[in-house]
């Protein structure tokens, strides 16, 4: 079982699958070379999803992520009292299955917010390409997945001026304060 | 004697043979439960002599100095994908602790850092201390020798044991994994050490140790202990 379940995704991985085994179920399972190995099994998952953990984290940081960070972290808000020990085969289950869903919810909100930059640049394009057709629309950096506080703003040329006589252009202000 | 099923890893030399002029290595013993459970978990202990002044000379100061310019915000946010320092993250989950809310050393030093704006001298020994963990990831901590018997090691706590043989030593909690010798626990692993085991004024004699864990190289725990006892011991 370890050796099967540690060739294959975590994804594919049954649930059940390094539970430990019914005592009694059969003379072969549930012994104690069978356990260890569900053990390591189980620490080999928890080291995968630990580094795919920091990676999904490391992969989406960047100024306008840290809100994601702080959701890659916040799995372990609750197991601030922990002591360090020898954890049961349901302790490290648990701490495998947390891991699986934290790393699950961090590349949800990742692609959640991938989708959200591309339409933001699908628009910027556009912005730019006709600029009077959007009119005073207003993006950030943030919003694209750039780094600092500028604001692309489409506006008019020469001002009132421009305004009337239908010329439009899109700025990059600073943004910042 | 070291408790029965005393172990170490099995793959890699074993410290005493390790050459160099660094600091004489000992190869402390593991209990056959945690040795099972993480065979390639190793503690490595040593030696040192403190000398009289304790201070940190403008060397030290300027190491940290140093480091303090190298560690910014990014480089604590890739630690985490660094071999050594992931390597630690991932024993701490696999001894049940989160290493987003307990820190892992290397990662304390530096958000320490990043919130006090540089690495802060404070006596020669605790800085001998962090740079010994900025510089390789590996942790490293320092005992008073005075009071050990025989070597250490680690193991889980029985019931009624006391951290440190202090009076006003806390309990521990049964099961909790520590770093004792071979005749109470001294220290939780990862953690505190125990009243009247730290490194102190008086103390003339200290024991380094430092922790090995699957994926950590032997070569930086010897770099770890090799720093801290060289900035301490300079010749």
């Amino acid at each position: 079982v370890a050796q099967q379940t540690l060739q294959q995704p975590f994804s594919e991985v049954p649930r059940d699958a390094c539970r430990a085994p019914a005592v009694g179920r059969s003379r072969r399972r549930g012994g104690p070379d069978e356990t260890a190995a569900a053990r390591r099994s189980l620490r080999a998952q928890i080291a995968k999803l630990e580094r795919d953990l920091a990676d999904t984290l490391l992969t989406c940081f960047d100024h306008a992520s840290v809100d994601l960070a702080a959701a890659v972290a916040e799995g372990g808000a609750g197991s601030g009292a922990a002591a360090p020990r020898l954890l049961t085969l349901s302790e490290l289950e648990r701490q495998r299955d947390d891991l699986a869903r934290r790393v699950v919810t961090a590349r949800q909100r990742l692609s959640e917010r991938a989708t959200v930059h591309e339409r933001n640049r699908i628009r910027l394009e556009r912005m730019l390409l006709a600029p009077g057709h959007h009119k005073f629309e207003r993006i950030a950096n943030r919003d694209l997945g750039l780094g600092g506080c500028g604001v692309w703003q489409v506006r008019p040329r020469l001002g009132l001026v421009g305004m009337l006589a239908g010329w439009w252009e899109v700025k990059l202000s600073s943004g910042c304060p | 004697m070291a408790p029965a099923g005393m172990s170490g890893p099995p793959d890699r030399p074993s410290p005493e043979a390790a050459p160099g002029d660094g600091p004489q290595l000992r190869r402390g013993w593991i209990d056959a439960p945690v040795a099972d459970e993480f065979p390639q978990l190793a503690l490595v202990e040593c030696d040192l002599e403190l000398p009289g002044d304790r201070r940190s000379s403008r060397g030290v100061r300027d190491q940290l100095a140093m480091l303090s310019n190298r560690h910014r915000g990014a480089t604590a946010l890739a630690l985490r994908r660094e071999p050594v320092a992931g390597a630690y993250r991932i024993f701490f989950r696999h001894i049940g602790l989160e290493p987003d809310v307990t820190r892992t050393p290397v990662e304390a030093a530096v958000l320490e850092r990043l919130l006090r704006g540089g690495f802060v001298s404070r006596g020669l020994l605790e800085d001998a201390l962090l740079l010994a963990v900025v510089h390789t990831s590996v942790p490293v901590w320092a005992l008073d020798a005075e009071p050990l018997e025989g070597r250490l090691g680690i193991r889980a706590a029985r019931d009624d044991e006391r951290l440190g043989r202090a009076v006003t030593a806390p309990l521990i909690g049964a099961g909790r994994l520590v770093v004792a010798d071979e005749r109470s626990p001294l220290a939780v692993l990862f953690g505190a050490i125990g009243p009247g085991h730290e490194v102190s004024r008086d103390t003339r004699r200290a024991v380094l140790f430092s922790v090995q864990v699957a994926g950590v190289p032997f070569i930086h725990v010897d770099e770890a202990l090799w720093v801290a006892s060289s900035t301490i011991n300079p010749s």
